[in-house]
């Protein structure tokens, strides 16, 4: 299936997926590492399309370059960037120098072990050619999600809830003394 | 003629934007592009999760990246909910500053 990906759009797509993703560290400006994270993420997409998951591909778009990304801009936007805490005090300097060099060393392992092992075996049900015959990907992954997957997909929508009410429970400005006050006064003065 | 694309080059793909994620985690001093990076780390999974789906013909891993990018956006609102409180409280987004146990 790999072996069908066009190779030039792959690494066209794969090139600017790397260039962004080290701008957003790179960048002091958390505005423009932003932006450059909604390329990695268009980038991405692209890939997914590639290899043929265009589910995956629409999803990442909606959900990571829609909302995810929406989020932190307004969040930044909120933050007020011009302050001056925005300022980056760096780490020192023996971090910034040993964490690319850890970074390196493990890339070089994790390559080799890619490169060496065996283990990509032709195993399961779902080749390319039955995807077609069963009306596409999306379609298969409609199917499965709500057979197979039925319970982890209900799991999910907990989670949803959870992290929704969490956020709000969190964010929350909590001056409920003064506003109580303000309320018995209001009323007071009504009554 | 570029050769066709292989598994393990799109392994490498997902290994080098983790480790770039990674770096930019320990590296980074202001909260939210640590979670930008948090992010990055995410997509590289789910790359990684899409690779091995088709190379072996299976849809779990298309089925397990939904589910991570389900998690992903949870995540982003509950820590971008946290990052609010925290610049209400210090008026900073720095990590250096969140030093309450240290002193």
């Amino acid at each position: 299936m790999t072996a069908e990906i066009s190779p030039l759009f792959f690494y066209l797509f794969g090139g600017v997926a790397i260039a962004c993703a080290m701008m957003v560290v790179l960048m002091k400006n958390p505005v423009t590492s932003a932006f450059n994270l909604v390329l990695v993420f268009f980038a991405l997409s692209a890939i997914y399309a590639l290899m043929g998951a265009h589910l995956i591909a629409a999803l990442q778009i909606l959900v990571y370059a829609g909302a995810v990304m929406v989020l932190f801009v307004f969040v930044i936007m909120l933050l007020n960037a011009s302050d001056p805490s925005f300022d980056l005090k760096r780490s020192p300097l023996m971090i910034k120098i040993l964490a690319p060099l850890a970074g390196l060393g493990i890339f070089a392992f994790l390559v080799r072990v890619f490169k060496e092992s065996d283990f990509l075996v032709q195993s399961s049900f779902y080749t390319p050619e039955m995807v077609e015959a069963m009306g596409g990907n999306s379609r298969v992954i409609a199917r499965l999600m709500f057979s197979e997957y039925i319970l982890p997909f209900e799991a999910t929508s907990l989670l949803l809830l959870a992290a929704i009410v969490g956020t709000v429970a969190i964010a929350m400005r909590k001056k409920p003394e003064k506003q109580k006050s303000a309320q018995l006064n209001k009323e007071g003065v009504s009554g | 003629m570029i050769a066709a694309v292989e598994p393990w080059v799109v392994l490498t793909l997902a290994a080098a934007l983790f480790l770039i994620g990674l770096v930019g985690l320990i590296v980074r001093r202001n909260l939210l592009v640590i979670l930008m990076c948090i992010e990055l780390m995410l997509n590289a999974v789910n790359l990684t999760f899409v690779t091995f789906a088709q190379a072996q013909s299976d849809m779990g891993g298309q089925m397990a990246t939904f589910f991570i990018i389900v998690v992903a956006a949870a995540e982003s609102a509950v820590g971008l909910g946290l990052l609010i409180a925290m610049f209400r409280t210090l008026r900073s987004v720095n990590t250096d500053d969140l030093r309450l146990l240290r002193e």
